[in-house]
């Protein structure tokens, strides 16, 4: 045969193993997507491993699946499209489970649920209503339901976004923002117990309209996904019946981090 | 497709705000770049030499680290956030432009000193037997050749500055690549969000381009192959 | 020191300088073949360099690679589906960066050893020619040493801005030396710290950098008597 008659038998050959490869995710393997800036939910340690309750949650849901699991670093604004590329099969990065969002991705049931609030400086006394803030800078991380929430209600005020709420913090505490939308739970940990905090708190309602700030925070997996969400969803009620949860909760929170209001 | 179309003045707005940045940070950056450029070239060594460290410094480490060590890391200090540079220091795009002025200038020094050394040393023999002073040698023989062997290399700076810019979209500033990755976070479309604006990268670098290209033309006469 | 982030540090520096060289690798073949592909006399070559560099110096080094990273992916899975197997075959962020990166520089050098090339005079070519000496020994014994040498301070450039804008290669993931100060100094509130120590490190590469290339420098301008101002 010359070169060309081979490749042609070569191409047949591919064709004809050319099988119905399923394209859900093979059972045992799963590679997850989490963010890695988010304490107390995700960050990273001075050894460079990765530490926070969604990272503990997504191991122990694994340990629940009996599956072998990989956690994939990305930052937020990337999330959604790198799981519809197939970057991993997964989410676990304090993802709020919004109508918005069950365009893109599906969901697995709630695994926690937090308020949002807006944090201020307590000394600039700022009235937390459209026409308080009115001119003021709002820091939001980029395509957070807190981005979507600042942009369509403080329509008076500038939203300046970023990639990271590590960032934000360091702009607030700098002077550079005067208000930022953030998680209650995340922005209590990570920014009002350490020394940069001081001074700063909460003002304002906390936000929980459904619509922006979605019915909690859940597992995203592809829409095409529906047998890996179930599963999802059956490890989620087992580690909250067998107590691993609460042990995972108590580490970080001594309150009840399962129902109450939301990222 | 059509999300793209409805959110063209997003990606224009974006536009506009990559342009500004860019001639502000060329302009300063390149005029600046001249003088340090002779200094550069000097044999006195008190001269040459702290031109040789910023250029080195700033040659030597990226512009991203630049960036964030001007907006967030001077931030960090109080000394800094109480004394009267903070108003300008503060602001986003006071950073954006002076990192990126600086980032240019350096760069730029160093492609005109190299060029300057290139010149064969014949024809500043010649300028100095004809009497000229140092000026205008430098007027009329080795800058002018000066810039123009480095026309091409400074061609490249130019659209290097260019893509520079989206690095603002790092620091807050809506520039064009802020813009698509605004759009990539919010109706998950990376695709169209990031050929849109890399379309409209294509474009205004093609005017550089072609402008560059007749400038070329114009001046490179003396130095063209013939065979 | 560096409140124990220096092991991650230096890890991310390897990776760092694993990316740029394997770029630099890649950029130098595409950039010889492209400058010698502009210079030639057959238009349809001067015209797909053209094109090369044109498109890929037009688009900034960060929108390429979201571009490759993401619909390079989806390319991938498209072709495997309907061709291949199915399943997919992951694009990591290395080869992501590293192909990116390489190819981008490729258009750079192209217009650097162009540059290069001009600047060597017409003449020494036809009296190369004229001596009796074929195109390739022309080039290789006269025309590439003096165009090496003209090519050499741009060429430093060039790898002075390739090796820092590996930098970029962390947005796609790639826990390189930038990323993993960017996680240090939100989590520790210091950025002026690390992003001091990163640029530190760059600076170290750079220098060790800068040294190679002016040995280079002296070895190929002997005999050549530089210009003082």
């Amino acid at each position: 045969m010359n070169a060309r008659q081979r490749l042609i038998a070569l191409a047949a050959l591919l064709t004809a193993t050319h099988s119905a490869f399923a394209q859900t995710t093979p059972s045992n393997r799963l590679r997850i997507g989490v963010e890695g800036a988010y304490p107390p939910f995700s960050e990273v340690g001075p050894d460079g491993q990765l530490k926070g309750f969604d990272i503990d949650i997504a191991r122990a849901l694994c340990a629940q699946m009996k599956a072998e699991c990989t956690l994939v670093q990305q930052d937020f604004d990337g999330m959604i499209p790198a799981l519809n590329a197939r970057k991993f099969d997964a989410i676990i990065a304090s993802l709020s489970i919004t109508e918005e969002r069950k365009k893109a991705v599906a969901f697995s049931d709630k695994y926690y649920k937090t308020p949002n609030r807006m944090l201020v400086r307590t000394a600039a006394s700022l009235v937390v209503s459209p026409a308080g803030l009115k001119g003021r800078k709002i820091g939001v991380q980029r395509a957070t339901i807190n981005d979507r929430f600042a942009t369509d209600t403080f329509k008076e005020s500038e939203i300046v976004r970023y990639a990271k709420q590590d960032e934000i913090y360091l702009d607030l505490a700098a002077g550079r923002l005067d208000a930022t939308l953030v998680d209650a739970v995340a922005a209590d940990t990570g920014f009002l117990k350490t020394p940069q905090g001081k001074g700063f708190g909460f003002a304002g309602p906390a936000y929980v309209d459904p619509a922006y700030f979605g019915s909690g925070v859940g597992v995203a997996v592809r829409k095409t996904d529906a047998a890996l969400q179930q599963r999802f969803n059956e490890a989620i009620a087992a580690i909250r019946a067998n107590g691993v949860y609460t042990q995972l909760q108590s580490k970080y929170f001594d309150f009840d981090i399962y129902g109450g209001a939301a990222r | 497709m059509q999300t793209i179309l409805d959110n063209l003045p997003l990606l224009a707005q974006g536009t506009w705000t990559t342009l500004r940045l860019l001639v502000a940070a060329l302009l300063i950056g390149g005029l600046a770049a001249v003088p340090l450029a002779v200094l550069r070239a000097s044999d006195v060594a008190a001269v040459s030499r702290p031109v040789w460290l910023f250029t080195y410094v700033v040659r030597g480490t990226p512009m991203l680290v630049q960036l964030f060590l001007l907006y967030y890391g001077l931030a960090q200090f109080e000394v800094i956030r109480a004394s009267v540079l903070w108003p300008w220091l503060s602001s986003a795009w006071f950073c954006a432009i002076a990192a990126f002025a600086i980032n240019t200038c350096a760069y730029t020094t160093e492609m005109l000193h190299g060029a300057i050394r290139a010149l064969p040393a014949g024809e500043i023999e010649a300028a100095k037997v004809l009497g000229m002073s140092r000026r205008v040698m430098l007027r009329r023989i080795v800058l002018p050749a000066a810039f123009r062997r480095t026309l091409p290399a400074y061609g490249n700076e130019v659209v290097m500055m260019l893509h520079g810019t989206s690095l603002a979209s790092v620091v807050t500033l809506t520039d064009l690549t802020g813009a698509a990755r605004e759009l990539n976070a919010r109706f998950y479309l990376p695709f169209e969000s990031f050929i849109g604006a890399a379309l409209i990268y294509l474009a205004l670098t093609l005017v550089l381009v072609n402008l560059l290209r007749a400038a070329e033309r114009r001046w490179l006469q003396p130095l063209a192959a013939r065979s | 020191m560096l409140h124990g982030y220096a092991g991650s540090l230096l890890q991310g520096a390897g990776i760092t300088l694993a990316v740029a060289l394997g770029s630099l690798a890649i950029a130098m073949a595409l950039g010889l073949a492209g400058a010698l592909a502009k210079l030639s006399r057959s238009p349809l070559l001067r015209a797909l360099a053209t094109a090369y560099t044109t498109v890929v110096r037009a688009v900034p080094d960060l929108v390429l690679m979201l571009l490759v990273f993401y619909g390079g992916q989806m390319l991938v899975n498209e072709v495997l589906g309907r061709w291949g197997p199915g399943g997919y075959v992951d694009i990591d962020p290395f080869v992501a960066g590293v192909s990116t990166i390489g190819f981008i520089f490729g258009a750079y050098l192209t217009e650097t050893f162009r540059g290069a090339f001009l600047a060597v005079p017409p003449g020494q070519h036809e009296a190369a020619l004229a001596c009796g000496m074929s195109g390739w020994q022309a080039f290789r014994r006269i025309i590439g040493p003096q165009m090496l040498r003209h090519a050499l301070a741009p060429l430093a450039n060039n790898w002075l801005v390739l090796i820092k804008s590996t930098a970029i290669v962390s947005v796609i993931g790639l826990t390189d030396l930038m990323h993993r100060a960017g996680l240090a100094a939100g989590a520790t509130r210091q950025p002026f710290l690390f992003y001091a120590s990163v640029a530190g490190i760059y600076l170290l590469f750079t220098s060790l950098s800068e040294l190679a290339f002016a040995r280079l420098q002296r070895h190929l301008a002997t005999g050549v008597r530089k210009v003082g101002l």
